[in-house]
């Protein structure tokens, strides 16, 4: 199939109803929005799909909740401020053990903040989507055509593990215009295919419950434990990531999504000048490619962790490293974007010997520290 | 279980199909209990028990689904209409009910029960009204009366500072969408039989898709009251009807028809 120039939010949404997308559920937000307009326009010429505009990002996720308890596949989609309000829903989908899909598209916070780009919701996606011990599958694209694929993929991993899938991306991959493959189109779920859990009425079977409630502690450490070994399943099966020039790279940069794909430019600017740089690049973000990491940081001299926020990854990327190699971080908020040649200061100033030590830099307009100095502030 | 040999024996009296062989979790003398025994056999008499799906609100029937016979789940506190309007959207031919209490509702789900009147979803809501928030153990609810001591009324409800109780029939029947909206109570014998009647147009209005049906049902919480079962049926028809009026709120012109063969049926 012929390329196709697709903005990001509309190519995912086109990409959700390839997938066989059934039941949209969502509420208007900037820079989200184009996502539930052409949901709202595309949904009606499919008989038996439904596009529905609830009347906030709470009741959104109730509606996902509600028809993803039939064997729906369901999603909805938001950026950062409606998926705070999402929290408690999401919570109870992952206690009740449904697939649902959900793309956040984010923007700068705290707060209203503004409608930029921003890398803000990595905590929040990868460690505190809801109240109570679980996570979702969080996929994270760099370009609109990955965004493309890892939504029409999605339901189906949503449904192989009973699990949120939220496909995190920033608004400048949701406004921006790219060329897009688009996949194949997938037939939606016969009757007979929905799962052997789904509420269909009871006809001619016993009845069927979905809670999230268990009032013995037996019985909710239980679901807990189910819940855990699924979701060590899905760190074993489900690490994705993307390398490039890592063989005999002497500074590892790792980002991801929109900051992945700028610290290419940077990386390739870097080897024109003869600096030996590579990058990771977490597709995954939970689970998150540690393993790899601590492989690639026993080979490198430095680990340069770029974000368009105040350092949330970086958590993870020292847990990974484990000491095996100093980090630095670089960057910028409120819907500010690091640029190539901020980056390449970046690395000139690590890789220029002697390399400088441990201190808290601020110089310039970027906000970077070092794994040392980042350390302390975690733990403050 | 012992069965009984009933040949020989009219039976006057059997449980619904649609109600599980169970004990039930509620207390002496709450109301509750029986409100699930009229659903459960307007159920079984429109012979909709394999296409109904219930959806529990957060509440002291959060464990509505172990009580009925039909697929259920169970929402976060106040979601239920958005819950269930998920389910009904996305399976038409399927009969979506809520059964909410007065907190759940009328505080925390006020959106949601708005919203899923204003969209006209085809869901029936039983709505009912304790006056007080059972399960947290008897705080107040926005439907506490006016000086009735709660937990966290302890002095009595001051309408001067937090409002006169929200009366949500009377709210709801302003919604087109809401095309049946009644209130009923279950404090006595012919107030039960008008409570199942209308429960029973209830699911007919929306088995004939005209709409969102909503029952509120005044019910007691002997517990949290602090009184007798037979005291609290009691203060329903003589502390909550003057405030809460039982009656039809609004009966779209497309119910009135289900509404006299109901009665007929009676
Ligand atoms: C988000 C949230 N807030 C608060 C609670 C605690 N809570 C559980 S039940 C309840 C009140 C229920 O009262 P009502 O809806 O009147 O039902 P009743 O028990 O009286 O039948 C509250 C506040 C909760 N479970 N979830
Ligand atoms: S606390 Fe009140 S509403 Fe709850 S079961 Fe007991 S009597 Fe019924
Ligand atoms: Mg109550």
């Amino acid at each position: 199939m012929a390329k196709e120039l697709w903005k990001g939010n509309e190519a995912i949404a086109e990409a959700a109803l390839r997938a066989g997308v059934e039941a949209y559920f969502g509420y208007p937000i900037t820079p989200q929005t184009e996502l539930l307009e052409y949901m709202a326009r595309e949904m009606p010429k499919y008989p038996g799909r439904v596009f529905l505009q609830a009347e906030s990002e709470l009741a959104a996720v109730n509606m996902v909740y509600g028809a993803a308890c039939g064997g729906v596949r369901t999603m909805s989609s938001s950026s950062s401020p409606g998926i705070s309000l999402m929290s408690e829903g999401l919570s109870y989908i992952a206690g009740t053990e449904l697939p649902a899909v959900l793309v956040d598209i984010m923007r700068g916070g705290p707060g209203l903040g503004n409608i930029q780009p921003s890398q803000s919701d990595y905590f929040q996606m990868t460690k505190s989507l809801g109240h109570g011990d679980y996570h979702a599958l969080v996929l994270a694209p760099s370009t609109v055509q990955e965004a493309v694929d890892l939504t029409y993929e999605s339901f189906e991993l949503a449904e192989k593990y009973r699990t949120v899938v939220v496909i995190l991306a920033d608004g400048a991959i949701g406004q921006m215009m790219e060329p897009v493959e688009l996949p194949p189109w997938r037939e939606t779920l016969t009757e007979a295919q929905r799962p052997d859990w789904a509420l269909r009425g009871a006809k001619g079977r016993p009845h069927r419950t979905l809670t999230s409630l268990n009032l013995t502690p037996e019985g909710l450490e239980q679901t807990n434990l189910r819940l855990q070994a699924r979701l060590a399943t899905v760190q074993r099966n489900e690490v994705r990531w993307e390398e490039e020039m890592t063989e005999d790279a002497e500074l590892l940069l790792v980002a991801f999504g929109t900051m992945g794909r700028i610290c290419k430019t940077a990386l390739r600017a870097a080897r024109r000048k003869g600096q030996k740089v590579g990058l990771l690049r977490p597709i995954s973000l939970w689970p998150f490619p540690e393993q790899r990491l601590y492989e690639l940081a026993g080979k490198t001299q430095h680990i340069l962790v770029v974000e368009m926020n105040a350092g949330q990854m970086l958590l993870d990327v020292q847990a990974a490293v484990q000491g095996r190699a100093p980090i630095d971080f670089y960057g910028r908020m409120g819907g500010m974007i690091p640029l190539p040649d901020e980056i390449n200061e970046q690395i000139d100033r690590l890789m220029a010997p002697p390399i400088s030590q441990p201190e808290l830099n601020q110089s310039g307009n970027g906000y970077h520290r070092h794994a040392a100095a980042a350390a302390v502030a975690s733990r403050a | 279980m012992t069965s009984i040999e009933l040949a020989g024996y009219d039976v006057v009296y059997r449980r619904p199909e649609a109600l599980v062989n169970t004990t039930t979790h509620y207390c002496p003398g709450c109301t509750h209990g029986l409100i699930h025994r009229l659903i459960a056999e307007v159920i079984d008499e429109l012979g909709i028990g394999d296409r109904s799906i219930l959806v529990a609100p957060v509440g002291c029937a959060v464990f509505a689904y172990n009580y009925f016979n039909v697929d259920g789940c169970e929402a976060p506190h106040g979601r239920a209409p958005a819950m269930a309007t998920g389910l009904k959207r996305s399976q038409p031919d399927k009969i979506v009910f809520t059964y909410q209490g007065d907190g759940d509702l009328a505080a925390i789900g006020t959106n949601e029960i708005i919203h899923a009147a204003g969209r006209g979803e085809n869901l029936t809501v039983i709505f009912v009204n304790n006056a007080t928030y059972g399960m947290t153990g008897g705080q107040m609810a926005p439907t506490t009366l006016s000086g009735q001591v709660t937990t966290s009324s302890p002095y009595g409800r001051d309408v001067e500072l937090v409002g006169a109780p929200m009366r949500v029939s009377e709210l709801i029947s302003t919604i087109p969408g809401a095309t049946y909206v009644v209130r009923r109570s279950v404090h006595n014998v012919a107030n039960i039989n008008k409570t199942k009647a209308a429960i029973k147009t209830a699911f007919q209005v929306q088995m004939q898709g005209l709409g969102l049906s909503l029952v509120e049902v005044l019910s007691t919480c002997p517990t949290n009251w602090h009184m007798t079962p037979a005291n609290a049926l009691q203060w329903i028809e003589d502390a909550m009807i003057p405030v809460f009026p039982l009656g039809d709120y609004r009966i779209a012109d497309a119910v009135v028809p289900l509404t006299k063969r109901t009665r007929g049926g009676q």
